[in-house]
């Protein structure tokens, strides 16, 4: 027990002096996971909008292999990217396994298909006749498609935030590609992972209380999100 | 509101006009003219095509044949369809606003025609102010009313000034108090602005308020488009004929023709009626509920009317500020009286009384007509 008090007040003494270990790790993790989210947003929302509005033949396969990649195994993408990045591999002439720019990219690779399922839901949820009144009031097809992301934008915000959510707590693909490099490529999930093997509690319990604050935030905004009362 | 149908110009003209879904054919449309200034109201069953032709006069559904006029000139369709859609306005049942204030809502259209912000907001005032939505400006719409929120609809098309306004049963999901209170203000407004309008409903009676002429629809097709009165009193066939109002409908055989009049054997029993029929052909003969008189006694004196028949009431449905009698005279007959009436004469159910209806109140139809539909 004693091993926890201690780990505990020790971790509260570098959150609240801002240890520059911990914070350095943790404005990584906000980074790295940020851009990756940011690829994600864009590629995600703009094929989701695309697949939620068009009709084509192959859309159903389109949309199950969209909701098979929301339940990817963030380990298996791991896996996929280092094969092409490895030295020998496909892209590997680009020198980029073990940087963080292999984690974004495996990171943006989990995150997209999250984003876009989650777009896809929700801009077919967008009553059928809307579409019809927006075109009704003399939109072009582009300004009827950004009007709807613009109804959208909630449930868009929420598949950001998941997407976001599923990045940050991620912890098998960022060890793979990124090599856990101090200053480097260590983020938060990755450090905890060393420091809590090596037994150094205090700051892995300190890198847990941040993750979980983030969750924490995530999970406040999708809540609103969730809560609010929709149009007529 | 009167139209005199010649010298006006057209605003849209429907040449040939189908549209299919599958295999079916949901809407076949010959020709119709919407003249301007005009409020042509389409009424009709579930499913008779309003909808449809609402949407393909908008080009939001695409016919597979058929071509449609703006002003006299061909719609040019695909790729600029929305620049002739910027001609029209539409409202529809459901208010289908965006998820913003009032007055966004209004200003939505004006902001996607492409409108200066200044001008944006007093247009949108305007508005407004017209449909006494005003103290909503900036309420979120999600608070509205169901009546608030389809006058922002409405104020939101009106804002764009149409040359012609779609408009697709905007009061089928009111409560009457308020689907009144919106009729009163949307005719006085259509009048105001002398705007076009061409809307759909399946409430006959807000049709006959509202309308300089209404077109009756079934199964795709229109049946017959006229004045009120005109398809009102002169019904083409049953079908018109019972959806217009017409609650008795009967079938029988002339048996007697004497200048003017005839007279049609109904279950035994004579009828007459103005008009012109052969001898022996089959007629159907259409009753208007408001034109036959219920009394206690028989009497020809002091009336004009010639078909008197003795029965009993069968049924009497309230209607609520007036009463709906189901008579039994040898043939159904059904009449309208007051509640004063009701009470004076005591109807109840199964007593017995006399019957009567000029023959001027009769609604013939031949039944070699009854399958031509008529399209001014």
């Amino acid at each position: 027990m004693d091993l926890i008090f201690e780990g505990i007040k020790k971790a509260f003494w570098l959150l609240i002096t801002f240890d520059p270990e911990v914070m350095g790790i943790t404005l990584l993790s906000l980074q790295i996971s940020g851009t990756a989210t940011l690829i994600s947003l864009f590629i995600g929302i703009s094929v989701g909008t695309v697949v939620a509005l068009s009709r084509f033949s192959g859309r159903r396969f389109a949309v199950s292999l969209i909701n098979t990649g929301m339940g990817l195994p963030p380990v298996v993408v791991g896996l996929f990217v280092t094969i092409f990045l490895w030295r020998n591999g496909p892209l590997g002439f680009f020198g980029l396994l073990y940087t963080p720019t292999a984690m974004i990219i495996a990171q943006a690779i989990i995150a997209t298909p999250i984003v876009m399922g989650i777009t896809l839901a929700a801009i077919q949820q967008l009553p059928q006749k809307l579409r019809l009144q927006i075109l009704a009031l003399g939109a072009t097809r582009l300004q009827m498609v950004w009007i709807l992301i613009k109804e959208a934008k909630l449930p868009l915000l929420a598949a950001v935030m998941a997407g976001f959510g599923g990045v940050i707590s991620e912890v098998g693909a960022s060890i793979m590609v990124g090599g856990n490099i101090k200053g480097y490529s260590r983020v938060l999930t990755t450090a905890t992972v060393m420091e809590t093997s090596r037994g150094n509690f205090d700051i892995a319990i300190a890198l847990g209380i941040i993750l979980l604050l983030f969750t924490y935030f995530i999970n406040l905004i999708l809540t609103q999100i969730q809560q609010r009362e929709r149009p007529r | 509101m009167k139209i005199d149908a010649k010298d006006y110009e057209s605003i849209i003209e429907i040449r040939n006009l189908a549209v299919e879904r599958g295999r079916v054919m949901i809407l076949n449309v010959p020709s119709l003219v919407v003249k301007e200034g005009e409020i042509l109201s389409l009424i009709g069953p579930n499913g008779a095509g309003k909808t449809t032709l609402l949407q393909t006069i908008s080009y939001l559904l695409k016919p597979f044949q058929g071509e449609i006029l703006f002003r006299g000139k061909k719609v040019e369709t695909n790729h600029s369809a929305f620049k002739y859609r910027r001609k029209l306005a539409m409202v529809f049942q459901e208010p289908l606003l965006f998820d913003t204030s009032v007055f966004n809502n209004v200003a939505s259209g004006l902001k996607i025609r492409g409108m200066k912000r200044s001008d944006i907001r007093e247009r949108v005032m305007q508005q407004l102010d017209r449909f006494g939505i005003s103290h909503l400006s900036h309420r979120s719409v999600k608070t509205l009313s169901g009546g608030e929120a389809q006058r922002t609809s409405l104020a939101r098309a009106f804002a764009l000034r149409p040359e012609i306004l779609l408009l697709d049963e905007p009061f089928a999901s009111l409560d009457p108090p308020t689907r009144n209170s919106l009729i009163e203000d949307l005719e006085h407004i259509l009048q105001q602005t002398r705007t076009t309008a061409v809307f759909a409903t399946h409430d006959r009676l807000e049709a006959l308020r509202l309308s300089d002429r209404i077109a009756v629809m079934d199964e795709g097709k229109i049946l017959q488009i006229g004045s009120p009165e005109e398809v009102g009193n002169h019904p083409i066939n049953e079908l018109v004929a019972s959806f217009m109002g017409v609650e008795t409908i009967l079938s029988g055989k002339v048996i007697k023709r004497d200048g003017g009049t005839f007279i049609t054997s109904i279950e035994g029993y004579e009828i007459e009626t103005v008009g012109d029929a052969h001898l022996g052909e089959t007629v159907v003969l259409c009753i208007r509920p408001e034109n036959v008189t219920i009394s206690m006694r028989h009497s020809h004196e002091g009336t004009s009317a010639r078909n008197v028949f003795h029965g009993n009431i069968m049924k009497i449905i309230s209607m609520g500020l007036y009463q709906k009698i189901h008579l039994h005279c040898g043939f159904p007959l059904v009449a309208f009286v007051t509640n004063h009436s009701l009470e004076e004469l005591s109807l109840v159910e199964g007593k017995e009384m006399w019957a009567s209806f000029k023959a001027t109140a009769v609604t013939v139809i031949r039944k070699g007509e009854s399958e031509k539909s008529l399209t001014s």
